[in-house]
């Protein structure tokens, strides 16, 4: 039976929910604390559906900040989406026709980015709205009820809920790792860099931090094994 | 300021950022080292992101260490995502009664 590539989305994007569920339960706690509404929050998360952008947008709005400072904080937390933009504006299938991009550059975050331009040859846009959709689900129910319960969980099932992404990353990491000597050194060196940001710079922000490791071990990458051909 | 004005900004430079090399770069990238680099980039960037950042993921280093040798197993055998990070959430949820 061949699965619909929207639902083959979904569920795919499985992992994606849950995390988001418990990270943006974090957000909505932490919003609805610096003195927002459930809705306002609620809003923030629908309209952003980012996690960084969003938690330093909301300390910006704490603090009266301008709206000059949110855009050029936004701008360079989220850059690495236009990065990410590109890369999967090389694998796209026919069918996604520009009123699709439209859509589904909503859409572009580090976790979706990832399933989309590992799992598939070529992405089209079923698929896509199936991982955005239930991603996007767990992303507002999240906040929602971090934001309306905050504490009711217990803190041993959240603290718990807090590697679910990290494990599916691990799960789409490590496969192509066994069949290709290439992509396990690039994946070595990307993690290598990131922690000798982390420790050895640690005045960089996380988000700078992964953006630059993960651009000088594509770039080794690139330089030390070109890829012959198309695929 | 209303609260809603600084979230449609926010909202905004950020659909800017996403929308604007993904729904309007065409061209297929010619340069090898470009599509080389853009291949490795989701690789490069998932690994940047787990390291070391997967060990603060619970809270605990050790219930994290758990979670993570799960992970590794399970995803070396190529077990569904789905299986892969559920499991790693049990295992430092379970290993949180050993500390």
């Amino acid at each position: 039976m061949k699965q619909s590539d929207f639902i083959r989305g979904a569920a795919d994007g499985i992992p994606i929910f849950l995390g988001y569920l418990s990270v943006s339960f974090g957000f909505g706690i932490m919003a609805v604390s610096s003195g927002l509404s459930v809705f306002e929050a609620f809003m923030i998360s629908l309209t952003n559906l980012t996690s960084a952008g969003q938690a330093q947008g909301v300390s910006i709005i704490a603090a009266g900040g301008s709206l000059v400072e949110m855009a050029v904080v936004q701008l360079i937390i989220n850059i690495r989406y236009a990065l990410m933009g590109l890369s999967l504006s090389q694998k796209l299938d026919e069918k996604f026709t520009l009123p699709h991009r439209l859509l589904a550059a909503y859409g572009i975050t580090d976790e979706i980015f990832a399933l989309c331009s590992t799992k598939e040859k070529t992405l089209k846009p079923a698929y896509m709205y199936g991982v955005i959709l239930i991603s996007t689900i767990g992303w507002v129910t999240g906040t929602f009820l971090g934001g309306a319960a905050g504490t009711l969980l217990p803190a041993n099932v959240t603290s718990a809920l807090g590697i679910v992404l990290y494990g599916m990353f691990i799960a789409i990491i490590v496969p192509p790792t066994r069949k290709q000597k290439n992509i396990l050194i690039v994946v070595g060196l990307a993690a290598l860099f990131s922690v000798l940001l982390k420790y050895l710079l640690p005045m960089i922000s996380g988000g700078f931090a992964v953006i630059i490791a993960a651009i000088a071990a594509a770039g080794c990458g690139a330089f030390l094994f070109p890829k012959e051909g198309d695929e | 300021m209303s609260i809603a004005i600084y979230i449609a900004v926010m909202a905004g430079v950020t659909y800017l950022i996403r929308v604007l090399p993904f729904g309007f770069f065409r061209k297929k990238i010619t340069s090898k080292w470009i599509k080389s680099f853009l291949y490795y980039v989701p690789y490069a960037v998932l690994s940047a992101m787990t390291v070391p950042a997967i060990f603060y993921s619970t809270g605990n280093i050790y219930t994290a260490i758990a979670g993570t040798g799960t992970a590794l197993v399970l995803a070396y055998f190529n077990l569904p995502l789905i299986v892969v990070s559920l499991a790693a959430a049990l295992a430092a949820f379970l290993a949180g009664f050993f500390i």
